[in-house]
């Protein structure tokens, strides 16, 4: 019974799905499908190497502190970074008088109240301040960027399909726009042709140019090279505990590996070791007691 | 608890007798967990993955209510508070990895486990109930994670929280008042957030809870086997311990191998990049989809593309809660006294292509809903409704079943060792004999 009403619920599911199919495929079979432009000109993230790859890959402090100074020169004056503190910035190699220098030269100042008047006012910014946003409301920020939003980049390599390498692709991927892309896909005002960008136009300008910073190190400051260095700056932002992650991680594996093998060694000692092929003498399926049971079933009348 | 099977519990010391007096709880974890369940000694490594969904199980439970003593269910706080934990609380990255990507392992060793249960018949007479307990437990775990997945309110917390509870919105009459009812408004709020922070903290103690129901109704007839043939002696049995305690140990082990390598070189990897933008109402993100141990189901929902009678969207959903709820249903599709897959060659065939099938649409479910993926998803949920409701009952009536071997004993003990098994009676009766 309850196999004929499964036949039954089942064909219709069957039929019903059938009947979404044949609409598909007439449709897909009558209709001309173009790709659409994102996918003929999208371009997957470059494959650019950087020194925390792989389960060895640790950070590069001077690539780091390198790509901090792009972000305060370049970046920081439309884009956030409201998840990390100043004093994080120890992880980058940096003294605590140095932080402290940082913080009080930032050019934006914290939010804050005024001590006697109880207004509101600013102050400048503590080792212990959380880097404050370059805009004070999300109108404000809109306002001065053509009514686009500059988004935070705390986490923006972990929120990003690519991570760092779609950053450093999207900062140098800056081009005219192609002779065969269609009209209505054009930059409009404001707007700039990426080819790493989902829809292709993206409201932020050229950030970069050769020599826009200059570095302590030596290191010349070519557009490829600030951007590798301020993507290599952001998967640190988003991703601070890496290579404690990745540290604790082996310590982990070696351990579970050793544990492993003792447990497989404990497995095949207990199946094929002396102690095996005993057979249990007691209990309700010892044979003795089997046949008391019968014996009781019979006594009692119930079929065994 | 009773176990009909278990062997009486005897204390080794004065100390346990005095407790198992008073509180027979050395007698009860003896007879389910410890020496005194006797289990078939031909199980394989495919029997390993109960214990591992409970302690995938567990290892939720802990972390989880590490994080909840650092998460904030505050729709301004909720995704700040997640990165405090990632940040400023002491190992707070690995709880939270942990959790993230533990998730993700318990549904791969519980749908290796159910797999297991459809290809050795796990589900038929005398074990129905274990398997439907079973069925409850995956809908618990499923309701579970899928509100775990809100809490840390990023893009696809919010959209998702909003697509599947748009789900209820498909049924008729009743179904507006019902998505307003479950999200405590219009669309996912603060209401919405608490609510879920509460149920998912509390839905893993029911998961546990059922979990015993699970392992008691398993205890009565006991556990199966790759042959699918009953117990008939006591040589056809192990002791649960040290036997099978040893070969979980070892696959426990290998599981964590496993989930470490996750956690610690690619934590994100089964993750969404875009979880870490804040929830924004007023962003769709270009495509929406759930964690990827839903795609098989998010395929089939999106498989209904044409009203017919009913709306589409209905359709889509009442086939999705369908594919679980027609499980339940599996003892009585699929009557076949052969419980094994190893002796039905044509149900083999077909569990193999079921496995595809399933494969196939969690494949179409991860991709956007784009042609040719929505035809192929389409193909592939005809095939699965087809093989439950319609193969299964048929091949129970027509297939021709590979003999069985008489005992488990005698499937497990080749050649001399078969003849030599007689003299581990040692002296005692074999069964047989005594009647």
């Amino acid at each position: 019974m309850v196999r004929l009403l499964g036949i039954l619920i089942g064909l219709g599911f069957v039929l019903v799905t059938g009947w979404s199919l044949a609409w598909g495929v007439g449709a897909y079979l009558s209709e001309p499908h173009e790709e659409s432009v994102e996918h003929r000109f999208h371009q997957e993230a470059r494959d650019i190497a950087f020194s925390f790859d792989g389960p060895m890959g640790k950070y590069d402090r001077p690539q780091l502190q390198r790509g901090f100074q792009v972000y305060k020169e370049v970046c920081a004056s439309c884009h956030g970074l409201s998840f990390v503190a100043f004093r994080n910035l120890e992880d980058l190699g940096y003294g605590e008088e140095e932080i402290k220098a940082v913080a009080d030269k930032w050019q934006i100042e914290v939010p804050a109240v005024d001590p006697k008047t109880g207004e509101a006012s600013t102050r400048k910014a503590l080792p212990a301040d959380y880097f404050p946003n370059p805009y004070p409301n999300e109108v404000a920020a809109r306002a001065a960027n053509n009514n686009a939003l500059p988004p935070d980049l705390s986490l923006i390599t972990k929120a990003r399909h690519g991570g760092p390498a779609y950053i450093a692709s999207l900062l140098t991927g800056y081009r005219n726009p192609p002779a065969n892309l269609p009209a209505d896909s054009r930059p409009g005002p404001g707007l700039h042709f990426n080819p790493w960008f989902a829809n292709l136009n993206i409201a932020m300008p050229p950030p970069l140019r050769d020599g826009q910073v200059s570095y302590a190190d030596g290191t010349n400051p070519s557009v490829d090279q600030m951007a590798k260095d301020v993507s290599a700056f952001l998967a640190w932002t988003a991703e601070p505990k890496l290579e404690d992650r990745k540290a604790t991680g082996w310590a982990v594996l070696i351990f579970l590996l050793f544990a492993t093998i003792l447990a497989y060694l404990a497995y095949q000692n207990i199946w094929h070791g002396g102690a095996s092929r005993r057979v249990r003498r007691t209990g309700p399926l010892d044979p003795e007691n089997m046949a008391k049971s019968d014996e009781a079933k019979r006594d009692a009348g119930i079929a065994g | 608890m009773s176990f009909p099977w278990a062997e009486e519990y005897r204390p080794k010391s004065g100390f346990m007798r005095w407790i198992d007096q008073r509180l027979p709880l050395p007698r009860l974890v003896y007879g389910a967990v410890g020496g005194g369940y006797p289990v078939p000694r031909n199980l394989n490594y495919f029997w390993n993955f109960g214990v591992l969904a409970g302690i995938a199980l567990v290892i939720q439970i802990v972390t989880g209510i590490i994080l909840a003593m650092h998460y904030v269910p505050y729709d301004q706080a909720a995704f700040r508070s997640v990165e405090h934990i990632m940040r400023d609380v002491n190992q707070g990255w690995l709880l939270r990895y942990l959790h993230a990507n533990g998730a993700a392992f318990f549904f791969i060793v519980t749908y290796i486990h159910i797999f297991r249960g459809l290809y050795y018949g796990s589900y038929k007479a005398p074990r129905e109930l274990v398997w439907m307990l079973g069925l409850v437990i995956l809908l618990l775990m499923m309701a579970t994670a899928f509100m775990g997945y809100v809490l840390p309110w990023g893009q696809m917390s919010f959209w998702a929280s909003k697509v599947i509870t748009g789900l209820f919105g498909a049924i008729p009459l009743v179904g507006e008042p019902v998505q307003t009812w479950l999200l405590g408004g219009y669309a996912p709020d603060q209401p919405t957030l608490n609510r879920f922070f509460s149920l998912h903290y509390l839905l893993p103690f029911v998961i546990a809870g059922v979990i015993i129901l699970h392992i008691w109704a398993l205890h009565i007839p006991g556990s199966g086997n790759p042959t699918g043939v009953d117990v008939k002696s006591p040589q056809d049995t192990l002791p649960f311990h040290p036997y099978y305690t040893a070969k979980d140990g070892f696959g426990l082990g290998v599981f964590l191998i496993l989930l470490a390598f996750v956690v610690f070189f690619a934590p994100n990897y089964l993750g969404h990049a875009d979880n870490y933008i804040p929830a924004n109402p007023l962003s769709t993100p270009s495509h929406i989809v759930p964690e990827w141990y839903f795609w098989p189901f998010y395929a089939i929902l999106r498989a209904f593309t044409v009203d017919f009678i009913l709306p589409a969207k209905l359709w889509g959903v009442l086939a999705m809660f369908g594919s679980i709820i027609l499980l339940f249903f599996l003892p009585w599709l699929d009557p076949s006294p052969v419980r094994s897959g190893n002796y039905r060659p044509r149900f083999r065939q077909f569990f193999w292509i079921l496995i595809l099938d399933i494969l196939v649409l969690g494949w179409c479910g991860g991709l956007p809903a784009e042609e040719p993926y929505v035809m192929i998803s389409q193909v592939a949920t005809m095939y699965y409704f087809a093989h439950f409701l319609i193969i299964l009952p048929i091949l129970s009536w027509t297939e021709r079943t590979l003999p069985l071997p008489n005992s488990i004993s005698e499937s497990v003990l080749h050649g001399e060792e078969r003849e030599a098994a007689p003299a581990d009676l040692s002296g005692v009766r074999p069964a047989t004999a005594a009647e």
